[in-house]
């Protein structure tokens, strides 16, 4: 063995090759099966997929960085099930690119934060966490209520999603916009159109409380009132297919 | 400019032309993103540049070098590597300690969104790990290539191209994060085009690192260029792999990934935790297995030894990044894998650790008297520990306590503050007076400071996040007597208060170390070099450290 690895050593292209085989073999093994065990990812029929605006919702709580304090899966442990809820599965994150389990819990999980609170509670939480709970270490994001969403994009948005496998339909991508802005306006013409595309049971109300504004604030507070809702197969097992 | 009057002509005009290539492209992403933040990176692009013209127009009609230049090692992108590796550390540290200080006072943001933690926690991240770390290895990389294999670097202009492009990619991940441009993907954040030009400078390493090797006048590759080789082929592999997303447009800066949930999470740490073994492992032994035997003027304890554990660590490491997902929705199976390669890992590191220390052996006297290669020990011994403890947390059961805590954030800056920094400055303060041809560092006392508030720093940290972070896991899982959570999240997050001050102290302490480091180095590099040739690298400069087949 020693010997050979003699001979390999002089060799720049042979210690090349034997590292990247070498180092190849773990991923081939671990990662390449999870696209194709069918087992991985459960079934979910009743899935749907995120609202132009709990998307945007989810790219603002991307780009502040909220991952880095709070993970979004819990565990299969007694003590993370009875504080946070039932346990999450792989199909919840499906249509996550990327994943946001997150890796640290300087703050609680957040997977199944939807309806937890109301959104007053989250606006007066999200300007200053330290007006609700006083001990809090989260920082202030006050600016999300006076900045008006983008949504000039969200079409684009939508389109990218597709193209990585989220299944968006033309309508879906066409009507990106006003769906962002109907989803936080109860009044709005536009909300008939969105409940079709989406599913009755989107939630539509002005989430930051002044339905004149579509801001930043909106897109956020509808994201975490989807989080764990997008399907109810971890809370109600019985509606996964076939079972 | 000195640089350039190092560069021949047609290099100068090379110089340029890809710079004006570089210029073009920072105006195309302006252009195309005018109404996005990607129109903030083109315009950083182009700024870069522009100066970067101004300086080559500027040194352009300076003398060519003479053939002689051949016959010494190019060092110049050395120098200015490791001139850029401190400047990141202290950036880089700095942030770091702000994070820490956010933990204990939220507060500390002067109310702007960019300051927030979610946003500055990777500019520390990425500060350190790929600015501080990143540039120390390809200094010294470029640097013990050289050496080892008794050849110059082929061309002055690539390796010059690979630093500033590297340094560039640095500035375009720290200052996005601040503008709200992210991938979320940990350790992977920079945004498409970011990650393309930094496929683009890669290559050009990799490339650079073969026709060296090639034009060797050694028979044999040195132990420190397995390392550093892998540390590029696999740095790019995991890179590519982790970051295939699809652009919202190109005139955005947001891409989707590629993959989602399951899958993703998977592909994340396993590029997550093999950043830390190619980058912060790999590349950094590559520096051990050059520089400690170097300095201690011993040869490496066992050739035998560097074979198993650099094949060992190549192979295992990539099987075990399944151990950062126990117990979530990744499927049982692939955590088992991770978990068992987690603790066969133990074996080649400590295999390396052992190696490391044994060839001090006989240079004891010089561990106690010099502290550059207390430095180098120091870091050998946190190696040996932290990858123990590594192992150990991936076991499932330790993992359900651990995880998601502060005790991770412990085990990673035992890594390293004790592992990484320690080797870095050990290497810097070696390679430092042999680069400039200085006898010593301007002042070996102010070295011995540093020593002490890196050790001082690294144990006040350690010690704090271990505490916090084991007390953290007990607290979210005990039960009181009628059955029921006895701790809310708040109750835990008030008992976490005074180690988020001591851990802020540690890392001030560390921070106030780096700074006195980079006094020192700039200090040396200021004084005028000594006439005589003391100073000059170690007569054992021309010999390989390591008899194959000993
Ligand atoms: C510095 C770490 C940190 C960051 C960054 C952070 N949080 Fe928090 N978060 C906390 C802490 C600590 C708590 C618990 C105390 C509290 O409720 O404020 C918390 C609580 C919460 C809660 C209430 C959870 C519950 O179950 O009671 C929500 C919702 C929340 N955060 C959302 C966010 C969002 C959205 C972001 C990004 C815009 C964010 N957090 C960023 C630390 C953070």
């Amino acid at each position: 063995m020693f010997g050979f690895h003699y001979r390999l050593e002089r060799k720049a292209i042979g210690l090349v090759l034997g590292i990247i085989f070498v180092a190849s073999i773990g991923g081939i093994f671990e990662i390449a099966p999870l696209f194709t065990i069918h087992q991985t990812v459960e079934d979910a029929p009743n899935m749907r997929v995120y609202t132009p605006l709990e998307l945007a919702g989810r790219n603002i709580y991307t780009r502040e960085g909220c991952y880095a304090c709070h993970s979004q899966m819990i565990r299969t442990l007694r003590d993370e099930v009875e504080r946070y809820g039932p346990y999450s599965l792989a199909v919840e994150s499906k249509y996550d690119h990327p994943m946001l389990w997150g890796s640290k819990r300087t703050g609680p999980d957040l997977a199944r934060i939807g309806g937890k609170y109301s959104d007053e509670w989250h606006v007066a939480h999200l300007i200053n966490p330290r007006d609700v709970v006083p001990e809090s270490i989260m920082p202030r994001y006050n600016w999300l209520s006076h900045t008006a969403l983008r949504t000039d994009d969200l079409s684009a948005h939508l389109r990218a999603q597709r193209a990585v496998g989220v299944p968006y339909t033309d309508e879906m991508i066409a009507n990106a916009a006003a769906d962002a802005a109907a989803q936080s306006a109860p009044e709005s013409p536009l909300v008939e159109g969105l409940t079709k595309r989406y599913g009755e049971a989107t939630t539509v109300r002005s989430f930051d409380g002044n339905p004149a504004e579509l801001t930043e604030m909106d897109a956020l507070i509808a994201y975490l009132q989807i989080l764990g809702r997008l399907t109810d197969v971890a809370t109600h097992p019985a509606s996964a297919a076939g079972e | 400019m000195q640089v350039i009057a190092t560069l021949t002509r047609s290099e100068r005009q090379w110089a340029l032309i890809i710079l004006l290539v570089l210029f073009a492209l920072g105006l195309a992403l302006m252009a195309a993103g005018r109404n996005d933040p990607l129109a903030g990176h083109g315009a950083l692009v182009m700024i870069a540049a522009l100066a970067a013209i101004f300086a080559v127009i500027s040194g352009y009609f300076t003398p060519e070098p003479g053939d002689e230049r051949l016959d010494h090692y190019y060092d110049e992108p050395s120098k200015i590597g490791l001139v850029l590796a401190m400047a990141w550390a202290a950036v880089g540290m700095f942030f770091g300690v702000w994070v820490a200080a956010l933990l204990a006072w939220p507060d500390l943001t002067f109310d702007a969104g960019w300051a927030s933690f979610g946003r500055i926690r990777p500019v520390h991240t990425t500060g350190v790990i790929f600015g501080f770390g990143g540039n120390a290895l390809i200094a010294t990389s470029f640097y013990v290539m050289q050496r080892t294999s008794r050849a110059r670097l082929p061309d002055q202009l690539s390796p010059l191209f690979v630093l500033f492009g590297y340094n560039l990619f640095c500035l375009l991940a720290v200052s996005g994060y601040m503008m709200g441009i992210t991938q979320s993907k940990e350790y992977a954040e920079p945004e498409w085009y970011a990650d393309i030009w930094l496929v683009v400078v890669w290559v050009v390493y990799f490339v650079i690192y073969l026709r060296t090797l090639a034009r060797r006048n050694e028979p044999h590759i040195y132990v420190a260029n397995w390392y550093y080789l892998a540390f590029i082929l696999v740095v790019a592999m995991l890179h590519i792999v982790n970051n295939l997303a699809v652009p919202v447009s190109f005139g955005s800066a947001k891409s989707y990934s590629l993959f989602s949930g399951v899958q993703d999470a998977m592909t994340q740490w396993w590029y997550g935790h093999n950043a830390v073994a190619f980058f912060l492992t790999s590349g950094f032994l590559g520096m051990l297995y050059y520089y400690m035997p170097k300095r201690a003027g011993r040869p490496i304890y066992s050739y035998r030894m560097s074979i198993i554990s650099f094949w060992g660590i190549t192979f295992f490491y990539m099987w075990a990044g399944s151990h950062h997902l126990h117990y979530t929705a990744l499927p049982q199976w692939v955590q088992s894998l991770g978990m068992t390669f987690s603790i066969m890992l133990l074996i080649p590191s400590w295999v390396s650790a052992g190696n490391a220390l044994m060839t001090l052996n006989g240079a004891w006297h010089k561990v106690r008297d010099d502290a550059v290669l207390r430095f180098m020990m120091v870091a050998a011994v946190f190696y040996g520990l932290t990858t123990f403890e590594g192992s150990f947390m991936a076991i499932r059961t330790v993992n359900s306590l651990s995880h998601y805590t502060d005790w991770t954030i412990g085990h990673v800056h035992a890594g390293t503050l004790g592992w990484v920094s320690m080797i870095t400055f050990g290497a810097i303060y070696a390679s430092v007076p042999w680069l400039w041809k200085r006898p010593a560092m301007y002042s070996t006392q102010l070295v011995e400071t540093h020593f002490w508030f890196a050790i001082a720093g690294t144990i006040v940290y350690v010690f704090a996040m271990w505490n916090s972070g084991i007390i953290q896991g007990l607290m979210w899982r005990t039960y009181n007597d009628s059955g029921t959570l006895a701790y809310s999240f708040v109750d835990s997050l008030i008992a976490m208060h005074p180690y988020y001050i001591a851990r802020t102290v540690g890392g001030l302490l560390f921070l106030t170390g780096t700074l006195v480091g980079c006094y020192n180095v700039w200090m040396t590099i200021r004084t005028a070099p000594r006439t005589s040739t003391t100073g000059a690298e170690p007569a054992l400069a021309e010999q390989p450290l390591l008899q194959p087949g000993e």
